[in-house]
């Protein structure tokens, strides 16, 4: 209730007593007002928003504090993917934010409100696929910045130094700055395929069940694949985490199947996709 | 205004405790929730569908390469290749001998099963880890027969080893002239006992060890043997774990001394088993030399592991075909976590506490259902994956590593329990969170995403190892079908092995369920009904 309150206090008068033009750019304006102001009221959000840090950041390092090489051997280690290793619970707590931003209005019945006041559908969605990116985008940078910190200090402690020919964590490195960036668009990417998928399937649990078992199967699926090159390939490639994870990779490039902004290529589509699907169902089915 | 009015009181509930009924309330609950009906049978057959179709990514090279794997006593495919210089003992007797040295060769030139590392390797002189040479009382030189050995190693000191899968360690450190190894085998009856000794005079008994099936005449005497070099992590071989390459090892024996052997019998000379797959390195045989004797040898006496690392044979387990098995969970999980959240949301969680407001037995009837439907649909879809799977692997030319039929039963039993306590712990996340989203996000984080880290191999080994022994994902730990063997080396990784042995891994799972469902008991009592929805 306190959320349709706050609309009409925001939202409505401003346009009342103001001379907006009455055209879309104003429209999605007013949208993203609302949408902003929902989910900056919600008490969840800043929750969400520290837990994707702290998850990112403490998986990494956990993971790091494990990642040895025994001296004399030769170790296949890839320093900036294993400090970016969080991004794999991480973006499970997006991809919840995701669902949360569309399923809950579902589920307390408030998206009959927000279309009343909004009956341009597409634009609801828009404004809250832009609101959701706003608010991932900062908080993948604080993830991504703190899960690489803590890896040039833990890994250099387990003897992951350059002096051991390991490509170190250094934003003088263009792969890791590669890695850094990339997967902090790869994080609002999820993000907004999620947001997709959640519009699409509506209800928040089957939601949830849904958006994570898109991004958590075909990884293990391309595993046990093992040498069978086609198929493997295939899922390595075209599906979206699979194929979005190649970002994170520093050393051995040459080796992936996709190659890392190609592999991003390939997440944002499936992110495009999901979001004009869901676009069209808004406008279809019934609130 | 005298008459009395009896309130109404449903007949049902004068029955015992209750929680029959109870159990019969939450099932009808979950009965005609039509969603979850499908969802759970989807669950069970995705088990089977990815299990089955999804192919395991082996080469197969059809059942021409299955003839001949020979199995030893416990019914395990062994490696049964070595070279034997041996004497008849038809009755209780001994061997004894000195070890003044143990060489070999690592890296074989022609030894290479894959070409894409070329053959330009030169052999390289040294010992593999488990080099062995030393003496064996064995019941014949057929595969797979009844042993006990007593054995200098590459690197593992003196060992007794028995029927393949038995090991003791026995003196620490490496042979050399100035510090030889003195061994010793005695027979009475079908039980062999070994000694070790660094001077001769001084016997340490190592072990001892009943042969079944040990009568009659058995073959003693000096053998060496020196299995497949195991490279891991080499650049070629990043997707298979490792290099293979033959080995040799020779040992020098003098001080030979049989006893109870026929009066002036010869040393004979044999190669046990075929040599299948690399080449081994030239000089395999034996030298005599007063009473000096040199003995070569390549191959190994053991068991075979999983993933055809120490074999020429393509192997796979009972449970190759169980890849389904976390999808089937992620599904069910879900489900157990809506169970409760369900009620929280709709409100409906008063009238069920009202209605039953012990509200512990609430809690143990939910769990009692999803556990028990978990456990029934996922052992059936398992026992279908692994049973069919198997014969499809081994259909196509796949060696299905042997193991008894109470492993099966462990692994197809054990698999379905692990769902059903899953389904118990996400039940018990989903009544401590109360909103769906959140415990549905919860049970994926803490019980599927664990699982996939640690098999996917993202991670550095040590990394994943870890993870597989301290989260809910340990659990996964039962689907092992084939046992590690410390005294061969392999690439023991995830799906084939896991860091802890199969109950302790289920046991961490169950810690875990029983710590939740008790926070959760803890939690359901202390709070408002009303819930956070």
């Amino acid at each position: 209730m306190s959320q349709t309150m706050t609309i009409a206090r925001h939202g409505l008068p401003r346009r009342g007593g103001t001379a907006w033009a009455d055209g879309a750019l104003a429209g999605l304006s007013d949208a993203l007002r609302a949408e902003w102001t929902k989910l900056r009221t919600l008490p969840g959000t800043g929750w969400i928003l520290a837990a994707i840090c702290v998850l990112t950041v403490s998986v990494g390092a956990a993971t790091e504090a494990a990642t040895r090489c025994g001296a004399g051997t030769r170790c296949a280690i890839d320093p900036t993917k294993v400090s970016l290793t969080g991004i794999q619970p991480g973006q499970a707590v997006v991809a919840v934010m995701a669902v949360l931003v569309i399923s809950g209005e579902y589920s307390t019945g408030m998206i009959r409100t927000t279309f009343t006041a909004m009956p341009r559908r597409w634009m609801v969605l828009a404004a809250k696929a832009t609101v959701l990116t706003g608010l991932v985008l900062p908080a993948a940078v604080v993830a991504v910045a703190g899960s690489l910190a803590a890896g040039r200090l833990i890994l250099s402690g387990n003897g992951i130094t350059a002096a051991h020919s390991f490509a170190v964590v250094s934003l003088a490195y263009g792969p890791t700055v590669r890695a850094a960036t990339g997967s902090v668009l790869y994080l609002a990417l999820v993000g907004l395929l999620s947001l997709g998928i959640a519009t699409i399937v509506r209800d928040s649990a089957a939601a949830t069940g849904a958006v994570l078992g898109m991004l958590y199967v075909p990884p293990v699926i391309a595993l046990f694949l093992g040498t069978e090159r086609t198929w493997q390939h295939w899922v390595e490639r075209y599906a979206p985490t699979n194929a979005g994870m190649a970002i994170l990779t520093t050393t051995g490039v040459h080796k992936l199947i996709i190659s890392p902004w190609a592999g991003l290529g390939v997440l944002a589509a499936w992110a495009a996709a999901a979001l004009l699907v869901a676009g069209a169902l808004l406008r279809l089915r019934d609130a | 205004m005298t008459a009395t009015i009896t309130p109404y009181r449903p007949t049902q509930q004068a029955g015992r405790d209750g929680f029959t009924q109870l159990l019969h309330a939450e099932w009808t609950k979950f009965r005609t929730l039509r969603g979850w009906v499908i969802a759970v049978l989807i669950a069970a057959l995705l088990i089977d569908v990815v299990g089955l179709l999804v192919p395991r990514g082996d080469q197969h090279c059809g059942t021409a390469c299955l003839s001949g794997v020979p199995t030893g006593p416990g019914g395990e495919a062994v490696n049964d290749t070595y070279y034997l210089a041996a004497q008849p003992l038809a009755g209780d007797g001994s061997i004894t001998v000195r070890v003044t040295s143990l060489t070999g060769v690592t890296d074989h030139t022609g030894g290479f099963i894959s070409p894409a590392s070329g053959p330009q390797n030169p052999v390289r002189r040294g010992l593999v880890p488990w080099a062995k040479a030393g003496i064996i009382i064995t019941g014949s030189t057929r595969p797979g027969s009844a042993y006990a050995a007593m054995m200098v190693t590459g690197s593992h000191g003196v060992r007794m080893q028995y029927d393949y899968t038995g090991d003791i360690a026995g003196l620490p450190g490496s042979v050399s002239a100035a510090s030889p190894r003195w061994l010793r085998l005695t027979r009475s009856g079908d039980v062999i006992t070994g000694y070790d000794s660094a001077d001769g005079t001084h016997w340490t008994e190592v072990g001892t060890a009943r042969l079944a099936g040990l009568t009659g005449t058995v073959r003693a005497g000096m053998f060496a043997t020196s299995p497949l070099n195991f490279v891991p992590n080499l650049p070629s071989y990043a997707e298979s774990g490792g290099g293979l390459n033959a080995s040799g090892a020779t040992g020098t024996f003098d001080h030979v001394d049989l006893r109870g052997g026929a009066p002036g019998g010869r040393w004979a000379g044999q190669q046990v088993g075929s040599v299948n797959g690399p080449q081994p390195p030239p000089g395999i045989g034996f030298r005599q030399a007063g009473g000096r004797f040199t003995v070569t040898g390549s191959g190994d006496i053991g068991p075979v592991i999983a993933a055809g690392v120490n074999s020429s044979y393509v192997t796979g387990t009972f449970a190759d075909h169980l890849l389904g098995v976390f999808i089937g969970m992620l599904i069910m999980i879900v489900i157990a976590a809506m169970f409760i959240t369900v009620e929280y949301r709709r409100g409906l969680i008063a009238t069920t506490l009202a209605a039953s407001p012990r509200r512990g037995r609430l809690l143990a009837a939910k769990a009692v259902v999803i556990g028990l439907l978990t456990f029934l649909l996922g052992t059936a879809a398992v026992a279908l994956a692994a049973i069919v799977g198997s014969r499809i692997s081994r259909d196509s030319g796949t060696y299905v590593l042997p193991v008894g039929w109470l492993t099966e039963a462990r692994v197809i039993l054990g698999t379905g329990a692990m769902l059903a306590v899953a389904s118990v712990l996400a039940l018990s996340i989903g009544t401590a969170l109360r909103r769906s989203v959140a415990a549905v996000a919860a049970v994926i984080v803490a019980i599927v995403l664990p699982y996939i880290l640690g098999v996917s191999g993202v991670l550095p080994a040590s990394a994943s190892e870890w993870i597989l022994r301290v989260t809910p994902a340990a659990g996964f730990a039962i689907e092992q079908s084939v046992p590690q063997y410390q005294q061969v080396v392999g690439h023991y990784a995830p799906p084939d092995y896991f860091p802890l042995a199969p109950w302790s891994g289920f046991a961490v799972l169950c810690a875990y369920a029983a710590l939740a469902l008790g926070l959760a008991a803890y939690l359901l009592r202390r709070r408002d009904a009303g819930g956070a929805a």
